[in-house]
């Protein structure tokens, strides 16, 4: 395994707090109630936080100079390897907690298998993000059964959502090659192992929450291989926009 | 009550504010004094929950990691602000949605300097030193005022401030000390932010309809103007050490008093502000009451899910 293998392994893992972190940042100031937008952000904060302890690792193992902040504002939209799911838009409350969710279960249980990584930073990144993403998943699991469980509106908005995301939830279990030579050194995490756990915690949420776990047959994918939706390129020239503007300065 | 008791009550509550005590939520008080507070309280938090908007704008074109974070925590803060500050106010007898109702119809102000637009990402930097320094200047005296609650909640708040505003001094100095393209970033964010910083104290003493009451109850400490003074006599020399220059030609500082002399604030400017037509006046509202309309589904499920869970364990009870 060369360094390269290592930093690709972290972009598929980072880029997704990035995005997600991005995206619960665009909710600040705008939630429902100052306490859901206060817990938005503190999510937004702790993925941020997780953000930049991976990419300060990938700016050591690069070297040359790089900074966590060249790795997170100055890639092409094809660099970015976080999957389909994070990257999806704010369209309402319910999308924000479904996206959360269907998040949340994967991350917590890929934390929990990547601190016995052999490799000992990412091993201490991951066990120190899980106190943080348990905290995530309890908080979107409940609101999952508040909506769920709640009024007719916020059931039927809420099962639009996980109607809607649900496509995106297999691509959280796809090992590119990369990922498969990672893992053979014991690195990387065999995410294919997850599957049966992620989908049956889901479901008994899902059903918790009265509402109806989807069935369908086909999924998308394209993330992990940094093909991403349409609204990526947006979603980037806001989070570029400064670095691209004003290049090589401090701030 | 007849009137004498109501005198005597008067009486006892006027000697408490004089021995520094502070009056408690289910202390007797007037009906001016508690109403005076829900404006001023009200008013405060509004302020902290749309001044969240104009750096909120920031957050996800942050220009690095540290600072993104840095603005997201900030502005979470004045969430907190807010939060705790309704509470303080709620303990008069307000619930929250009257409060926000009257924030949402107009009839309850918030701090105009939020009406004006944050274009460039100094702008940040001029809102963290400028409108938090100022605010801190207006809050500090606040930790002592006599209403516990509110006294209790701006304990915190200052503490918070403070560092908000060494945080935006410190993006100030950065950009001071950066680019040319950096420091003219600065200097513009100065230009736009100062006069509007100063207005944000007040109008002046003559002006000002509730001062001389507002000090009996230690709701003020100082007034308008010396307060003012007090950012200007702190402000100037911060700005000068980051050779950023402050955009008042008749600045000067006067030796005899001990102050710097400053030029005239363009209050028609201020009023049209407070009236309702600054530049991101109806920006402001328009995203506040939006956020509440579209977030009423989820608040009625919120309630409808409490309430089934407790019906549930009500039938589990029997």
């Amino acid at each position: 395994m060369k360094n390269e293998n290592l930093v690709q392994y972290i972009y598929g893992i980072a880029d997704n707090a990035l995005i997600l972190g991005q995206r619960l940042s665009e909710l600040c100031g705008h939630g429902p109630s100052l306490e859901t937008d206060i817990a938005g952000t503190n999510m937004a904060l702790d993925l941020l936080g997780q953000t930049r302890s991976y990419y300060q690792y990938v700016a050591s193992l690069v070297g040359e100079g790089k900074t966590e902040d060249d790795i997170a504002f100055l890639r092409t939209e094809r660099q970015y390897k976080n999957v389909l799911l994070v990257e999806q838009p704010n369209r309402h409350f319910g999308y924000v907690i479904a996206r959360q969710f269907l998040f949340d279960v994967f991350h917590l249980l890929l934390l929990q298998e990547l601190q016995r990584s052999e490799d000992e930073t990412l091993a201490a990144i991951a066990k120190k993000g899980i106190k943080e993403v348990s905290y995530h998943r309890r908080f979107s699991s409940d609101w999952i059964k508040r909506l769920g469980d709640g009024t007719e509106e916020s059931h039927q908005k809420v099962q639009e959502a996980i109607n809607d995301l649900w496509r995106f939830t297999d691509e959280l279990f796809h090992m590119t090659e990369n990922d498969m030579i990672v893992a053979d050194e014991g690195v990387g995490i065999d995410v294919k192992q997850l599957r049966e756990d992620y989908y049956r915690i889901v479901k008994e949420v899902l059903e918790e929450a009265t509402l109806t776990v989807p069935e369908i047959k086909y999924f998308q994918k394209g993330g992990k291989q940094g093909i991403h939706g349409e609204h990526m390129g947006y979603l980037l020239s806001d989070l570029q926009y400064m670095q691209r503007t004003y290049p090589n300065m401090k701030w | 009550m007849s009137e004498k008791e109501i005198k005597n009550l008067e009486e006892i509550f006027e000697q408490k504010i004089a021995r520094d005590e502070k009056i408690e939520p289910k202390d007797w008080m007037p009906e001016k004094y508690r109403k005076t507070h829900i404006r001023q309280i009200s008013q405060h938090a509004h302020s902290e929950i749309v001044g969240m908007l104009p750096e909120g704008n920031w957050i996800t074109r942050a220009p690095s990691l540290r600072r993104k974070v840095a603005l997201l925590a900030k502005v979470q803060d004045e969430a907190g602000h807010g939060l705790y500050l309704y509470s303080a106010c709620e303990t008069l007898g307000i619930s929250r949605d009257e409060l926000y109702n009257q924030l949402h119809t107009g009839k309850a102000k918030y701090s105009s300097i939020f009406n004006y637009p944050t274009i460039t990402w100094a702008d940040i930097g001029a809102i963290g030193w400028l409108v938090d320094g100022a605010a801190i200047i207006n809050q500090v005296p606040l930790c002592s005022t006599s209403y516990g609650p509110y006294a209790r909640a701006m304990i915190r708040v200052c503490k918070e401030e403070s560092f908000h505003q060494r945080q935006g001094f410190e993006i100030m100095m950065t950009l001071a000390n950066g680019t040319p393209e950096q420091k003219e970033m600065a200097q513009d964010a100065l230009n736009r932010w100062w006069w509007p910083s100063l207005m944000m104290l007040g109008p002046t003493d003559a002006e000002s309809v509730h001062t001389a009451q507002s000090m009996k109850w230690k709701l003020k400490r100082k007034t308008n103007d010396e307060l003012r003074q007090q950012f200007i006599d702190q402000t100037v020399p911060q700005a000068d050490l980051i050779g950023l220059t402050v955009p008042d030609p008749d600045l000067k500082w006067n030796e005899e008093t001990g102050h710097y002399d400053f030029g005239e604030i363009d209050w028609e400017e201020f009023w049209q502000v407070v009236k309702g037509h600054g530049p991101c006046n109806k920006e402001r509202m328009n995203a506040r009451v939006n956020a509440w309309e579209k977030g009423e589904w989820v608040r009625d499920a919120a309630m409808a899910y409490a309430k089934k869970q407790e019906d549930k364990k009500l039938r589990e009870a029997i």
